[in-house]
């Protein structure tokens, strides 16, 4: 029934979200939600607090199963596919409250991005030491040329994270999620809590990570400044529906987003508002 | 001088208890470590194993070196079928309540293997080399000897495997954040039920061998009460503290033993017990941040 101008639209999606519906006992948390990812975009998922937004980043990640509808991650539907499968897919993720593994130093959490990827089991680390130290020279060297050096956190690798002020864990989390080769990078709130210099930084190196490293980015962010500086595509959330959906200016100009942040103080203003430089 | 002859042998022989106090703690971290899950039944499964082996080979008759492995074997499928059809169920309740439920399973299976072998004590056939070891002029019984060996290879084989095996680091990483974890692609429900089934194992393997130094009895499950001990003492999620703290208790017990007599062993390790809670409430090793029992 489709013509080929829709497959070559298909093969142009990366994350296709469909009719999705997820609900805790009684309360509706998405509502036939529907949207989709363009492989190479950075899109945003933004909306009012309880919008459901990371309800459904658990949803695309696989930890909250839905109640109906359909995700399909590079025309492939994850269904019944695992988290750590996901993660093995090239689906990674940072999370809102930074989830960073205590008492490990920088470089240990970003190697344990790798986990997902390794292939050597406890039998090789023991006999064949060959391959294991094959395995772990070259993760190391990637890491150390490759990853610290990108996102410039040289200087703490061996601290353990537990002692790095906010904005260095939200970048260490970001190195984690780099090293597990991910072809969608999920961000949760990636500047959420930063000062104007740090959001500055993080932005650059979310453009850059899809410049340089070919990751097509989805995140979940409140910073509308930020949002509607670096977005390609824009899905607003009111209480679990998509609402509207298009480029950042169209975005800001809809009446039903303006309705919708209305109550949400001055971000309606801000979102109706000439753009701030 | 007779004086030190006689102190080294009790030592030797808290330090043989000990060791297996550590290696049972080593099973309880294990478990909390992976699932944050208080295991209370660590006791029983601990003598369930014992009359698995006493099953095997007492009553089919089997070797000692069959009867051994079914034992532990028999103890990872207890682990396995707990955690998928008791614990499993219960995630994301109160830990209190799975707590409990560790409780009701303890009760339940000491019931079990009193409808099964009845409620007397029991003699585990002799499987252990009985010629008389002596270290340096100190006598030490061969079984503790023995114990003391098997629990120190499997307690530092435990050490090793965390710190440089894959699936320590997975259980690390879930430990330390198990959304992360997942994230990263490891399989948290995996090292949920792995962690389950070689610490039940082990405690078996454990059971086996408390049983052949001084019997089995439905009521062995009170080892796992100076287990509890021996972990609180070194740390609910510390493997190193539970190495120390068990040798530590085993120590202290025998001295208390000897020297007040028996009936105040108790009295003297669990009054280490509240003095370690008012000073360290994580034990000696634990994470800061574990929560309150």
């Amino acid at each position: 029934m489709r013509g080929p101008p829709v497959t070559e639209a298909a093969r142009d999606v990366i994350l296709d979200v469909e009719g999705v519906s997820l609900a805790f006992g009684g309360v509706r948390a998405l509502t036939d939600v529907s949207f989709s990812v363009r492989r190479g975009s950075i899109t945003a998922v933004i909306g009012p607090n309880g919008a459901g937004k990371t309800s459904l980043f658990n949803t695309i990640s696989g930890f909250y199963r839905p109640r109906s509808g359909n995700i399909a991650f590079d025309g492939r539907s994850l269904a019944g596919t695992a988290p750590p499968e996901r993660a093995r897919l090239g689906l990674a993720r940072t999370f809102q409250n930074i989830a960073l593994f205590r008492g490990m130093t920088v470089l240990d959490n970003i190697k344990l991005g790798r986990h997902a990827h390794m292939r050597t089991g406890l039998l090789d680390a023991l006999v064949y030491r060959g391959r294991a130290r094959r395995e772990e020279l070259e993760l190391r060297a990637e890491i150390e040329e490759r990853i610290i050096d990108f996102l410039e956190i040289q200087h703490i690798r061996n601290a353990p994270v537990a002692t790095l002020p906010y904005g260095l864990r939200k970048r260490v989390e970001l190195a984690r999620a780099l090293v597990m080769r991910p072809r969608l990078l999920m961000l949760d709130e990636p500047v959420a809590g930063m000062n104007r210099e740090e959001t500055e930084d993080m932005a650059r190196f979310i453009l850059d990570v899809k410049e340089e490293w070919d990751v097509t980015i989805l995140m979940v962010e409140h910073d509308m400044g930020m949002v509607m500086d670096i977005s390609d595509h824009v899905v607003v959330l009111n209480f679990g529906q998509v609402i509207a959906e298009g480029g950042p200016a169209a975005v800001q100009a809809d009446p039903a987003v303006v309705a919708a942040y209305l109550g949400a103080g001055d971000l309606g203003r801000r979102l109706s508002g000439p753009e701030a430089a | 001088m007779t004086d030190w002859l006689f102190l080294t042998e009790v030592f030797l022989a808290g330090l043989g208890s000990g060791a297996l106090y550590a290696v049972t703690g080593v099973a309880f971290v294990l478990i909390y470590k992976a699932t944050r899950v208080v295991n209370l039944a660590i006791g029983e499964i601990l003598m369930l194993g014992g009359y698995a082996f006493f099953g095997a080979a007492a009553g089919w008759h089997l070797p000692a070196w069959v009867a051994l492995p079914v034992a532990i074997l028999a103890g990872a499928l207890v682990g396995a079928v707990v955690e998928r059809g008791l614990i499993r169920p219960m995630l994301g309740e109160s830990p209190i309540s799975v707590f409990m439920v560790t409780i009701g399973l303890g009760s339940i299976l000491a019931g079990f293997v009193q409808i099964v072998w009845g409620a007397d004590p029991l003699r585990l056939p002799e499987f252990l080399p009985s010629a008389p070891i002596f270290i340096g002029e100190a006598y030490v019984a061969p079984k503790v000897a023995y114990g003391f060996l098997a629990a120190m290879v499997v307690v530092t084989a435990f050490v090793l495997g965390l710190r440089f095996s894959r699936g320590g680091v997975a259980l690390k990483a879930t430990a330390a954040d198990q959304a992360a974890a997942y994230s990263v692609g490891i399989d948290v429900p995996r090292v949920f039920s792995l962690s389950w089934i070689v610490a039940c194992g082990v405690a078996a393997g454990a059971g086996v061998l408390v049983g052949a130094i001084g019997g089995i009895s439905p009521t062995m499950g009170v080892f796992g009460l100076s287990v509890l001990v021996v972990v609180i003492v070194g740390g609910l999620d510390s493997m190193a503290g539970a190495l120390v703290g068990g040798l530590f208790i085993g120590v202290v017990e025998a001295f208390a033993g000897t020297f007040l007599g028996g009936e105040y062993r108790f009295l003297v390790t669990f009054s280490i017990l509240i003095l370690i809670l008012m000073v360290r409430p994580y034990g000696l090793f634990g994470t800061h941040e574990i929560e309150r029992l």
